[in-house]
């Protein structure tokens, strides 16, 4: 293999050199999503004086080969939108696939918004691809209309070419390039989208398009970057976290063989940002990390190193005893109706930290040269890079360059840019281009973490069996941030309870209060924040106010939801909730997996669960068997799903559906991290084990139901009701309540 | 620094690295072969399984120095046309998310086919069990497995 200066493939960077990295020589599309403005902002392109290439935005050029490249401007962390928002263009732009070459976009201002977080990659993108696709062809129609001199109305576009319906002469898009390349950009208006009864690729299973390049190793990653004269960095941070450094023995650290240079960066007090540590820079990685193991470095750890996850415990739990630090929602009067219900649960819940662990390690690469610094790296959000990398090395974003590369797994933590500061950091002081690479020790231990929590909770039921009380008191995690000179605490991501959380807004006597431990940890989005445990708490509680009510917890949920068709969220920032459409995907899951029909014995149960989040609404089944010495085996999950009109590509689709159930089933049981004297007691894949082969459940049954709303994304809505349909199941199973994570901390066995 | 001759993917390597080394580091940072990946640097999770004398190994715990003439084949060299019945089985199938660890699974499958062409599921996940899959496509990784050993036999009849 040749030294490449892109991972990916070789036509690309050819293509955004003409096109959108073009150095601003071009004039193009402004990308300015879901807003329906972005084709009328669709400039004429300029590449026009380079002949036979059609580029009627920044998404799409033909040549007069008739190969047609789309750009991906989101970036692919495995959720598969390089090949899902790709084929929303090519079926619009009625190009067949085979035809259809697809190309990373870098970070660029032309493309709008490139951060894949919150599942929003497909619902804020989907409408104005559609309509880019639609653009192109129909000036590509237009073209062979002027060619042939006839109306347009008597041609049309099918398989990467214009046929003329009453003569049958056909000319293929690469024969009209040319042509359509002079043609003014239609108004929107003169733009129709196809009949969704014609589409020939959306809802198709289609392979991923990187395929090829995964099953035979190609380089594709961000680790996988290799520049000519390229050094390697390792960076060692405070153990405990956001310690600095006192001293370091850098003089025996630069003798050592293969090493160039050591150094300490002093970072700063922003715990997802640039952190202070000490930098290693090698001829090789493993020269780098072998060296490491030389290093010994003085930190002062600081506050922190006094903090373990046992004392956030014992706080919690005192905590619990006071009012809660803020009233997130207080509806009718939630004492007299506890005083007053028929029966009553009181139940703690808990869950701890844990990480991401995606399977490629953080790492980037940086290259201060030409006055500018060119970064590559595996991100989920590449203006957060350049704008960290702006700020805090006082770097002009016009002179950041970032690559983005193929994500290994993203989860959230690569909405972080603390790694690629990092390597742009040590690559300033450095006159070569930088990989840092983290090792797993540090990827596990330097997490922006999934935050722990304490659920204090009260439910009540009435003789009729009816949830008629709900008092949620929500212990969580925050930081101190200083914004204009005042400090305040502001909790982790997913941390916060919205007062709309359900059953909020449904239950007449509520109160959701929520009090905050400040703790040091860095914290960070984790898939589906705040969902992903939040589900798993209150539909166990919810769960147990069912079985204490004698009710089917079908029927006490379906009656829960009641008979309002949408329910409006609060204040300006509430989401609506549509209980039709969970209440579709309840009972749709509940038909798919015999709810209540099954002869169980003891020892197997089944549990049921729904949850709206990211805009979808997802209802699962688990079937599950304990043995009676207490081990757990899922045998199936049946999953309903209504994320709107349309599954772009069911193959993704239930690939994020599948992945979601058992990434969901190993975070449940087995991801737990701990925490002593400021820092993470696990290390790597021994002591923080991840979910298996063994463990996936034979079975996971998806079924979309295909409703006539918005296409919204999958990448997470899928991961939040598994957990609780598992516990529910257990519970039915073997009388066991689940109310601490991960599932071994708690005793299934039965006799 | 050592010059060690290596088998790899049937072509003779000459490298120059410290004997401690781990194979890992000299395919991807001196060979440039990166399709074996880096995951933990520990052999948890099999993310840089490659093939000794076919036998499915961690290059992140092989020191180059205990190679020796052992053959070594990575993801690279596992069929000379990319067209391996588990190479084609995973793209048919549509196997890999992220894809990642997908060239470790895949060494490790090729391995298990080799030894026992008709596996079972349990056999699959016996010996995948070394292999951590974080998207947690397992599911299909399974019937990949199943329908590579489909093609293998095809192969061999036509």
């Amino acid at each position: 293999m040749t030294t490449t200066k892109h991972p990916t493939s070789p036509g690309r960077r050819d293509f955004l050199r003409k096109s959108a990295f073009g150095g601003g020589a071009l004039v193009l599309g402004y990308f300015t999503g879901g807003s329906g403005h972005a084709l009328a902002q669709i400039a004429k392109p300029a590449m026009l004086a380079e002949g036979a290439e059609f580029k009627p935005n920044a998404f799409i050029q033909i040549g007069s080969d008739g190969v047609v490249t789309l750009v991906s401007k989101q970036p692919e962390i495995g959720q598969g939108i390089k090949t899902s928002l790709p084929m929303v263009i090519a079926e619009e732009l009625e190009v067949s696939w085979k035809d259809v070459v697809i190309v990373q976009g870098d970070l660029d201002p032309a493309y709008g918004s490139q951060s894949a977080g919150g599942s929003r990659s497909t619902p804020t993108n989907y409408t104005e691809f559609q309509r880019l696709g639609a653009t192109a062809r129909t000036m590509l129609i237009a073209a062979a209309a002027s060619i042939w001199r006839v109306p347009v109305a008597e041609c049309y576009a099918a398989d990467s070419a214009v046929h003329h319906r009453t003569t049958g002469r056909k000319l293929g898009y690469g024969a009209l390039a040319t042509t359509a390349a002079t043609l003014p950009v239609p108004d929107a208006k003169d733009v129709v989208l196809k009949d969704p009864k014609d589409y020939k690729l959306l809802g198709k299973r289609i392979g991923g398009v990187d395929n090829p390049a995964v099953v035979t190793g190609k380089p594709l990653f961000g680790v996988d970057v290799k520049l000519p004269g390229m050094l390697y960095a390792v960076y060692e941070k405070s153990p405990a976290f956001g310690g600095k450094v006192v001293s370091a023995n850098l003089d025996a650290i630069k003798a050592l063989p293969g090493v160039r240079d050591a150094f300490v960066i002093e970072g700063g007090n922003d715990l997802r940002g640039l952190l202070p540590g000490v930098a290693i820079v090698a001829e090789s990685t493993w020269a780098a990390f072998s060296a490491r193991r030389q290093l010994k470095v003085s930190w002062d750890e600081g506050q922190v190193a006094t903090e373990s996850w046992s004392g956030y415990a014992a706080r919690a739990a005192e905590l619990a005893k006071l009012p809660g630090a803020a009233v997130l929602r207080k509806d009718g009067d939630p004492a007299a109706a506890l005083a007053a219900a028929a029966k009553t649960v009181e139940a703690a819940y808990s869950y701890p930290f844990i990480s991401h662990a995606s399977i490629e390690p953080q790492n980037a690469t940086a290259w201060f040269h030409d006055e500018i610094v060119e970064l590559w790296a595996p991100t989920q959000n590449p203006a957060t890079g350049q704008n960290l990398v702006s700020s805090t090395l006082g770097i002009p974003k016009d002179k950041i360059t970032l690559h983005i590369t193929r994500s290994g797994g993203g989860f959230g933590r690569r909405l972080s840019a603390d790694y690629i500061v990092e390597a742009a950091a040590i690559a300033q002081r450095v006159k070569a281009p930088v990989k840092l690479t983290w090792s797993r020790e540090d990827d596990l231990r330097h997490d922006h973490f999934r935050a722990g929590g304490f659920h204090f909770l009260r439910g009540g039921v009435d003789a009729k069996g009816k949830l008629v009380a709900w008092h949620n008191h929500f212990v969580t995690f925050a930081n101190s941030v200083v914004r204009d000179g005042k400090a305040s605490l502001q909790t982790g991501s997913g941390g916060s309870l919205g007062g709309d959380e359900f059953p909020g807004r449904w239950v007449e006597n509520c109160l959701l209060e929520q009090t905050p431990i400040e703790c040091g940890v860095p914290m960070g989005p984790w898939r589906a924040p705040g969902s992903n445990v939040f589900a798993w708490v209150f539909h166990s509680f919810i769960d147990e106010l069912a079985h204490a009510a004698g009710r089917d917890p079908l029927d006490f949920r379906l009656e829960l939801l009641g008979e309002r068709d949408v329910v409006p969220g609060t204040g300006e920032r509430g989401v609506p909730y549509n209980v039709s459409r969970m209440k579709g995907v309840l009972r749709e899951v509940a038909k798919r997996a015999d709810w209540g029909r099954k002869k169980l014995a003891r020892g197997q149960g089944q549990g049921i669960a729904f949850h709206f989040s990211h805009l979808g609404y997802v209802a699962q089944v688990a079937d599950v068997s304990v043995s009676k010495d207490g081990v757990l085996k899922v045998d199936r999950v049946v999953v309903a799903v209504d994320i709107g009109a349309r599954i772009v590509n069911p193959s993704g689709a239930d690939n994020q559906v599948q992945g979601s159930v058992i990434d969901a089933l190993g975070a449940l049981m087995y991801q737990e991290l701990d925490i002593e004297r400021g820092r993470i007691v696990q290390s790597n894949f021994h002591d923080y084990p991840m979910i298996r082969i063994g463990d996936a459940p034979p079975r996971i049954d998806v079924h979309y139901l295909e409703t006539d709303y918005p296409v919204t994304g999958l990448g997470e809505p899928a991961f939040p009701p598994l957990a609780p349909a598992v516990c529910n199941a257990i519970f039915a199973a073997t009388g066991h309540r689940v109310r601490q994570l991960p599932l071994s901390r708690t005793d299934l066995r039965w006799s | 620094m050592t010059k060690y001759v290596l088998n790899i993917n049937g072509a003779a390597q000459t490298v120059d690295v410290v004997p401690d080394t781990p194979l890992l580091w000299v395919l991807r940072d001196t060979l440039e072969l990166v399709g074996t990946k880096f995951g933990c640097g520990a052999g948890h999770c099999g993310a840089c399984t490659v093939h000794l004398n076919g036998v499915p190994t961690r290059s992140c715990m092989t020191p180059v120095s205990t190679v020796g003439r052992k053959q070594i084949t990575t993801i690279e060299g596992l069929d000379a046309r990319g067209a391996h019945p588990l190479q084609r089985a995973w793209q048919e199938l549509d196997v890999p998310q992220c894809g990642y660890c997908q060239a470790g699974q895949i060494m490790t499958a090729a391995a298990l086919l080799q030894e026992n062409p008709n596996p079972t599921d349990e056999e699959i996940e016996g010996a995948l069990a070394g292999n951590l899959c974080r998207c947690a496509t397992y599911l299909r990784i399974r019937a990949g497995v199943r329908r590579a050993a489909e093609l293998a036999k095809e192969e061999k009849s036509a």
